[in-house]
This record gives structure tokens, sequence and C-alpha cells, in this order.
């Protein structure tokens, strides 16, 4: 038994590196076809940057924080078999409560990310209500209130003047202001990691794997998690077993909702980023999306899924200037895709052992009476 | 030239941990109906499989008329002029008949479908057949039976010579089986050859020529129906008696347990009730059926009584408690067991293992869990009792995961669990549908002793031999209304099957059928 488990384990492991491997092969590739005398210095960037010193390991985990968050809610979601699409505008509604908090109203970090958990909840809750009552698809209705919470939160920015950088004493009109200026005392706390890790490290990255460590509690090992399952994998029988399913599609999509708002919060109050007044929804709660698939939705591999896309984004940025911004972003994203093989690879490996094994099949079926 | 169109030698196909088949010998012979004998998991489905070419075998050869052939792939099938029905239909729901008939074989000029000739040749066979079916009909509105003619008519379109068809009667109305047998002797009569798979020994007794019997992935052997019984085919297939006729203690009804006043359920698909206004009671110790032909409102009154959707009129008593609108939990705790028509999509979640299962009515109880939390221990050690006590066979016991477990030991599962619920009252709907023998007798035993030991049984069967078996009284729905009650010991097949067609008492001539 313990044979098959380190086998199975070593497969699915060769899968994923495979599949990584190809990806970045074809990575190179595209590096070659852009801008061949930069090619090989540009994939040692991407594949080095990450480990190159410790500060850059710690944007590696400060990108990974958000991304983990909203890998999470979109793989939480995908397990009680609904598409939350709207990571993007509950992470939106997560930064703002979480940066009006901050600024506007002068909170300590911990209350602000409270907060920023409660607007992504809200917005995540909206879809379920609808879906719950009105049968109508949660992907429709997340993707309208992508937009209703980006141009929402918009308008708002530019009717709180105390919000923007330019009340502190900045020039830009654009953005919000740095929380150094406004409140220190809202920025998470950095427990001295800083000095290792540089500028960027904070305890978000920690919050987020605490989220993941819950959310896989709660999926694995509670009555709630078990009807949530039943649920996203057969409504009818849920329904025959008296779950109350619109109960727990409008709570899934508000947890949902919570994690990418946790997701916001932790982004934004990490002191380095500023929120930015644009006409495009954020991408952060997309990418969460090949996140939760390239984990299959499961929380705890959430977090190595994350801190991958993270450390390939990271190592993209230092493409820059030799390649535009557009073509490392088909990079990454050529190379996230085929890491999301790694199943059908796996599957491939595990034909190929299987056949050997065939050819040598008396020996291993003792092995298999045994256990 | 052979004897034989269709030879299997020796084929073995193994999957890890099972040897599927075993040095299996089948031999079809031109012109003939030729059954495939076996209980869920002896092997069937995997031979066709290979000789389908959906699986290659690890050892032994093919022949077709002598020579042999190598089946890589449904089209090197096809190409052979092999056909199959399978059991669950492979038919494109949105499409019409004849899209779906030349799906796959379609004819096309110039990238446009040409549909005339198709047509011309698909109405040629249902007329030459007696097969009638509308081209032009959508497979979502057109009923099961008609759904299987579209399938076979697949077959006919690719002439097919040899005719796979793996338990072809599993979803049909009596007259409907009584037709199939009729279409497949025609093509017996052609010289096609026909290979039906099945476990229901009246038709192989009825339809097939010879029977080809597997046990546990082994052959048990080939025989002639003309010189074998329904007993001999049944200890070959089980490996030993069956018993047909279902032991019963004395009939002690006792007080009322479930009454049913005026229930009306209003229909989904058309503007009049599926039900409308049934009452009657079931008493502790008593099995009540409800008989009658696929699609009288059976399944939406069951829906209705068990609280899966809202009744429009009427009432529902439950141990002197009203629960007319109470929850489906609710009904559940009052004491309801029910065990559902469909196990895929209510009965079980395929994705769960089999201990998540077993406690899927129950999991939210004190001994399962503990402040939220999922006590693994006790669900799993009440699961393993349960395995033990009903003997619900798997691969990894309590973790088998429910999708990979054969059809009556997921059924036998679901019994366990709602027979182990401690209820009063037990709805069956179907619970031996598309099972074997074995696991058929396995069940109407325990449905039997429920009854036995005082507790409320209603059963929903489409099968007379079960419906005359099992109850203590039987009622008749048709169209949504109890059009009779009756008690089996002075009734016939003959009277129940007029009056599920709906010509009551006073019918003339009896269309019942003799053989049931």
């Amino acid at each position: 038994m313990k044979d098959f488990f380190r086998r199975r384990g070593t497969i699915s492991l060769l899968g994923s590196l495979l599949s990584i491997l190809a990806g970045l092969l074809l990575g190179f590739v595209l590096l070659l076809v852009f801008n061949p005398s930069h090619a090989l210095s540009g994939l040692s960037n991407m594949l080095f940057t990450g480990l190159r010193d410790m500060s850059k390991l710690g944007k590696v985990l400060y990108t990974a924080a958000p991304l983990l968050m909203t890998g999470l809610s979109v793989g939480f979601a995908f397990k009680t078999g609904l598409f939350n699409i709207g990571a993007s505008g509950q992470y939106t509604m997560g930064s703002f409560f979480a940066l009006v908090a901050g600024i506007q109203f002068q909170l300590p970090w911990y209350v602000a990310v409270l907060l920023g958990m409660v607007g992504g909840a809200v917005w995540g809750a909206i879809p379920g209500i609808f879906k719950a009552f009105f049968n109508v698809n949660e992907v429709i209705t997340a993707i309208m209130f992508n937009w209703i919470g980006l141009f929402a939160v918009n308008l708002s920015l530019n009717n709180m003047p105390m919000m923007i950088a330019s009340y502190w004493g900045a020039v830009t009109k654009e953005r919000t202001a740095k929380l150094a200026d406004a409140n220190p005392a809202a920025i998470l706390p950095k427990l001295g990691l800083t000095e290792s890790l540089g500028n960027y490290m904070n305890i978000g990255f920690f919050v987020a794997i605490l989220s993941a460590v819950v959310i896989w509690i709660i999926l694995s090992k509670t009555t709630f998690g078990y009807e949530l399952k039943a649920c996203g994998y057969n409504r009818s029988a849920s329904l025959y077993a008296g779950i109350n399913d619109k109960r727990n599609i409008i709570l899934s999509m508000t947890i949902a909702g919570a994690l990418s708002g946790i997701g916001g919060a932790i982004y934004y109050l990490s002191g380095t980023a500023q929120f930015t007044i644009v006409k495009s929804l954020l991408t952060m709660g997309f990418n969460g999306i090949p996140v939760a698939l390239l984990a299959s939705s499961n929380p705890v591999a959430t977090i190595f899924s994350a801190l991958f896309v993270s450390y390939i984004q990271v190592g993209g940025d230092m493409l820059q200037p030799e390649f535009a911004k557009e073509i490392i972003d088909i990079i990454i994203a050529a190379i996230i895709y085929l890491s999301a093989f790694a199943l059908l690879v796996q599957g491939v490996i595990a034909k190929v052992l299987m056949n050997r094994r065939k050819n040598c099949a008396p020996a291993a079926r003792e092995e298999d009476d045994r256990c | 030239m052979s004897e034989y169109v269709i030879e299997m030698l020796n084929i073995s196909k193994e999957f890890p941990g099972v040897k599927a088949n075993d040095d299996i010998t089948l031999q079809l012979k031109k012109g003939e109906i030729h059954a495939l004998l076996g209980e869920n998991g002896a092997g069937k489905s995997t031979l066709m499989s290979v000789l389908f070419g959906l699986y290659q075998p690890d050892a032994g050869i093919i022949k077709k008329n002598g020579e042999v052939v190598r089946i890589d792939s449904p089209n090197d099938a096809t190409a052979l002029k092999i056909g199959m029905v399978h059991q669950h239909f492979m038919l494109v729901e949105v499409f019409t008949v004849l899209d779906n008939i030349i799906l796959g074989a379609e004819q096309s000029h110039m990238g446009f479908l040409k549909k005339d000739a198709a047509r011309k040749k698909v109405l040629d066979l249902s007329e030459k057949y007696g097969m009638r079916v509308d081209p032009d009909a959508l497979i979502e509105d057109i009923s099961v039976g008609m759904q299987q003619r579209v399938e076979i008519l697949k077959m006919l379109y690719r002439d097919n010579e040899i005719l796979i068809l793996d338990e072809p009667t599993a979803v049909l109305t009596p007259q409907e089986i009584d037709e199939l047998i009729a279409i497949m002797r025609s093509f017996a009569a052609e010289g096609k050859s026909i290979l039906f798979i099945t476990h229901k020994l009246n038709e192989i007794m009825l339809a097939a020529d010879r029977c080809t019997v597997l046990r546990k992935g082994k052959l048990i052997g080939t025989v002639d129906i003309a010189n074998t019984s329904k007993e001999e085919l049944s200890r070959m297939m089980v490996g030993r008696d069956i018993s047909f006729r279902v032991e019963k203690g004395p009939f002690k009804p006792g007080n009322v347990v479930l009454e049913v006043d005026g229930l009306s359920v209003p229909s989904r698909v058309h503007k009049k009730n599926a039900v409308s206004d049934v009452s009657f009671s079931v008493r502790e110790g008593e099995i009540v059926c409800i008989a009658g032909i696929e699609g009288n409102g059976q399944t939406e009154f069951v829906a209705a009584l068990t609280g899966l959707e809202k009744a429009s009129a009427g009432s529902i008593t439950l141990n002197g408690c009203d629960i007319s609108h109470a929850s489906i939990r609710a009904r559940s705790c009052a004491g309801m067991s029910h065990i559902p028509e469909d196990r895929h999509k209510h009965g079980l979640v395929l994705d769960y293992t089999l201990a998540e299962n077993l406690v899927l009515q129950r999991y939210w109880q004190e001994e399962f869990q503990f402040r939220g939390f999922i006590r693994r221990d006790s669900v799993r050690k009440y699961a393993k009792r349960l395995i033990e006590q009903y003997d619900v066979r798997s691969g990894q016991g309590p973790e088998t995961i429910a999708r990979s477990m054969s059809g009556g030991n997921q059924q036998k599962a679901i019994v366990a669990r709602e027979i182990d619920k401690e209820s009063k009252l037990l709805v069956a709907v179907q619970p031996t549908r598309g099972l074997d023998v074995g696991a058929i007798e396995y069940i109407h035993r325990q449905i039997v002793l429920q009854r036995d030991a005082g507790k409320a049984v209603l059963l929903v069967s489409l099968e007379l031999d079960e419906v005359m078996n099992l109850s203590d009284r039987i009622l008749v729905m048709y169209e949504g209304r109890v059009v009779g009650e009756f008690d089996p010991k002075q009734t016939t097949v003959e009277e129940l099957g007029l009056y599920m067609a709906g010509a009551g008492r006073k019918g003339e001539n009896t269309a019942g059928r003799a053989d049931a």
C-alpha cells in the first residue's frame, strides 16, 4: 500500500514537473521568436529572478498572497459546483472597503482587513442570492457585478477627496493615498521580515496561507463542507438528502467573495500598492482562475500554484525592456497554460508505467494481493 | 466459410485488481439471437466492449467469418458491420431523430448535408421492420422506447450485420418489450446476428436461440434455450438455486402509518395535473404497491410524497403528523425512508466514497458530527457495519468511490442506508430496476423483512412479477389517478394489465401479457 502511494505521488510530481518544463520550452521558443538576442538571458531571468536575492523572493511571496486568495475563492466555489468569475469585482470591493477603512476612517489594519472581507463577501453574496432564488446563472450576475463594482468604486473614489493621494501632498490624482502618509497604522505588520526579505514583505502571505488551511478544514472536515461538496457534485442527490441547497449556494458565494475581499485588502494594505482609478477590471481576480485550476481546486495545492504563478510573473517583469509588456504576458500565459496539462501528463505516465507493469504482471499482482 | 460470423476465442481482459474476462469464448452463428447472461460485474459489458473495440483484450483473438480480425476502435467495429446499442443511449438530445441516425455517417456535398437520401433510407427501414418513428421529432421529446428504436435504426442505417444490444429491455414497458422481441426475430430471420446482454431470464427464454452464461469473469457455458429451463439458467448465472417466490410472514396489518388524502401534483410538461386526487393509506406490516405503466404520475407522486416537489392540493399524514408542507429533511426525521427511482441522480453522490454516501441521510446527527466537524471514525465504523450487514461489495470497502461500484452494489448501499435509518415508512421506487436476479432476490427479501418487522412499505414498481410477489395490496395508477385497488391473491396479471392500460374492469378482450 505504501509503495502504491509513493508511486502515485511520484507520478503526480513528475507530471507537474514535465508540464512546467514543456511550458518553459514553449516560453523559450516565444522568446526566441520575439527577440532572439535576448532569449537566453530572458529565460534565465524568468527562471532565476525569484531566487536571485531575498528581496525578489519577498516580492514573489507578496504577489502570491492576493493570487492565493483569489485562487482559493474560485476553487472554493468550484467545489460547490459554482463558477465564481466575479472574483475580480469582489477583490475590487475588498480593496475599496479596506482602503476606506484605513484612509477615510483612520482605522488600524486588522479592522481594515475585516472590512475588506465584508466588502468582498457582500459582492459575492449577491450573485449567490440571484442564483438561489431566481435561478440566474451566477456567471452572468458575477460578470455584471465585476463592472458594477469597478465603476461604483471609481465613482466613490472620485467623490472622496480624502482618499486620493493629492490630498496627502502627492501630485497624482489617479491613485489612492499612500498609507505611509495617510495612516501608517493601516499598513500590514512586517514582523521585521523587511530586513531579510525586502520592502515588499509583510504578513499578507501568512494570512493567505492561514485562509487556505481554514478552507481546507472546512471542505474536508466539517459537515458544512460535506454539504457544499455534495451540492457541487450532485445537486439532486443533496436535495434528496434534505440539504438546503439555496442556503449553501449563498453561503458558498459569500465565502468565496470574502476570500477575494481579503485578497484585495492584503494587497492594498501592504503599503506599497496604491489603488489606481482605471476603467479596466483588475486582473488579480481573473488570475485566480488558473491558480485554482492548476491546483484542481485543492486549497493546499493552491498555495503552491499561487507561488508558481507569482514566481513566473515576478520573473517575467525582469524581461522588460527587451520585451514588450504584452509579449511577456503572452509568454507567462503560455507557461501557465501548458502547466495545467499536468493531469494529462500524469495520465500518460501512469499508462506507460501500467504497460510496463503488465509485462512483468505476475510479480506485480502478487504485490497487489499483499495489500 | 465458418459456421460462425463472429468468434471471440479465449478472450482475457484484466483491470487493476480484477480479472474482468478470464479465457472466455463466445461464438455467434449467422441469424441467431444469442443471449449473454450474467450478474452485474460478471464481465458481460467488458466482453462486448472488447468486441466493439472500446477495450483491447490482453489475450485471445476475434474472428469474423473465420478470419482473424483486429478491432482497435469502434470505427473498426463499424467497418466490420458490428453495431452496438449501449444501455445508456448515445443520442444527441437536441437533434432530430434523423440527425441522430446519420450522425457520424452523414453524406454531404461541398460541406452541405445531403439528408434526402438518408431520410428515404430511414423511412424505408422503419417501414420494413415496423418500427414507426418520426424522423423530425427531437430526441428529448420522444419516449425512451422510441429512443431505443432510433438507436436500432442507427445500426440498420449503417447496414450492420452483427447487432449488440446492451440490456435493451431495462427501460421498456411490457408491451414495448414484446415489440422489441418481435423486431429482433425479424432481424434474425433476415440473417442478421444479435447478441443481447441481459439478466432477465423470461426474455431469454422467450427470445433467444442460445445463451452464453458468465459468472465472475469466467465462462460457465453456452446452452441451447430449447434444452434448458429458467431454473437451470439462473443456477448457472448465480451458482446456486434462486427462489422466484418471496417467502412472506403472515399478514398482520397494524395502525395506519401513512395517510394520503386528495393529493394533486401539477405537471411540469403539460397544464393538467400529473397526479390528481390520490387518496390511500398504508398500515404497519403491510406492503402497498403502486403499479402502472411508466409515466402515469408515479414519479411525480413520489416526489410530492417525499418533498422533492410541491403538491398543489391534498394532505399527507405520517404517524398522525401532517407533513404536507414539511421539508425533505423534516419528513425524513418524521420517519420516512426513500429508495429513489434513479439511484445515480438522487440516491448517491457518485464522487463521494461509499462511507460518505452511507451517511448521506444522517451525517448531521450527533453520532457522526461534533460541533460541525465530521467524526470520521464513527462514519467509517458505521459504514463498515452496514457493508458487512447488507453485504455491499466494493473494491476498497468504505473508501471506494461510489461511481466505481457495480449497479447492484450501489443499490444495496442505498437500501442499507434507508433501511438502517429506523424509519416507520419505507418508500421504495423501482428498487430492483436494472439489477440481476441475485440482487433482486436480496432486495426483495430485505423489503419483506421490513414488512414482517412491522414497518409500512410503499412500493412503486413497473414490474408485474414484483408487484404480484411482494404486495399485500395493489393500487393501479393510470393518468395520475388511482383507478383500482386489488388483492394480489384475487387478481390476475391480465386484470392488472387492463387497468394499467386504462381499460377498467369491464374491458372486453384481455390485452395483458400471458407470459408475465
